[in-house]
């Protein structure tokens, strides 16, 4: 299946989870949130399955302001 | 340096000893932030939200807990309530803190606040438990919607963010600090020590910069001349300065001249 991974279409396999896509985007474990569709998926959720199609972002904390 | 152990200020139910609260963007390194950010003295800090292939900066959180400097996450690039909104919630995720500097700006060639999409946004973030420190305009109507929906600290421009054009409107940052029942922080138009000692005159309870010290020649020299710029505006504030007067007004005595 087909996902949007911070900004970018990724193929993924199907019921990957939002732990997947976590390493998949070689993120760090800690200081990241994950938004799946436009709300915020708590660490404690992220075995939930990504749909088809979903939106997925994976942000951290960088320098700015 | 003497210690001013009465310059702390209270902000969200929180003491802070000083008066300078950093930005980390513009930074050409993290050993010339680091300086920098040590020699400001500031116990606040900002750092914003991005997509983790795109960060570049992660090592900004380490260095600030390093620091003992506490994280402030802002939701800089946002350009309506939804967008801020969501990167404030992943922001208290991912950071574990519930307080955010809400930024919504209304386009690249101001980076002026757009003070609807921002007032929409400080209520439902408001509402959800957040501390909001809001960046505004320097509109004392918007400072007090702000203040009526909740938010902990109004933060209004001196001028628009990155111009170093100091304060343009100083009237309206006195109108905004004489009506605040919260913290009044002057954000963003910094440009050099004179515009931070001018913010603390005019009554803000202390400046928020990033550009003027990041950016500057020799940003750790900058970082400490704007520490002793935030004092030198509070102690004069606090001292009262004398009238001004069209006439000469003699300091020595009049009488018993030869």
């Amino acid at each position: 299946m087909n996902v949007q991974l911070n900004g970018v279409e990724r193929a993924v396999p199907d019921r990957s989870t939002v732990a997947d896509l976590v390493r998949l985007a070689s993120a760090p474990t800690t200081g990241i949130a994950v938004a799946l569709d436009g709300e915020v998926v708590p660490r404690a959720a992220w075995g939930t399955v990504v749909p088809a199609g979903a939106t997925v972002e994976i942000l951290t904390a960088v320098q700015g302001g | 340096m003497a210690e001013h152990a009465d310059d702390s200020w209270r902000l969200g139910g929180r003491t802070f000893g000083s008066r300078l609260v950093m930005g980390t963007g513009g930074a050409t390194s993290l050993e010339v932030l680091e300086r920098a950010l040590v020699a400001s003295g500031t116990d606040l800090t900002t750092v914003a939200m991005r997509r983790v292939d795109a960060a570049g900066g992660g090592g900004v959180l380490a260095l600030l807990g390093r620091l003992g400097i506490e994280v402030l996450p802002n939701t800089a690039g946002c350009r309506s309530a939804a967008e801020a909104v969501l990167t404030a919630r992943l922001a208290r995720e991912a950071l574990g803190t519930p307080w955010v500097k809400l930024e919504v700006v209304a386009d690249d060639r101001t980076l002026l606040p757009d003070v609807v999409e921002l007032l929409d946004a400080a209520e439902q973030l408001v509402d959800d438990g957040f501390v909001v420190l809001a960046y505004t305009n320097d509109d004392p109507v918007t400072a007090r919607r702000l203040e009526d929906v909740g938010c902990a600290a109004v933060m209004p421009l001196g001028s628009p963010i990155g111009t170093g054009l100091g304060i343009s409107n100083p009237h309206h940052i006195e109108m905004i600090v004489a009506a605040a029942g919260v913290p009044v922080v002057l954000d963003a138009g910094i440009g050099t020590a004179s515009d931070a000692v001018l913010a603390m005159e005019l009554g803000c309870d202390a400046v928020l910069l990033a550009t003027a010290v990041t950016r500057a020649e020799d940003p750790e020299r900058m970082a400490r001349g704007m520490s002793l710029a935030v004092r030198a505006g509070l102690d004069a504030r606090r001292a009262g300065r004398i009238p001004r007067r069209l006439w000469a007004h003699a300091s020595s005595p009049a009488r018993e001249l030869p």
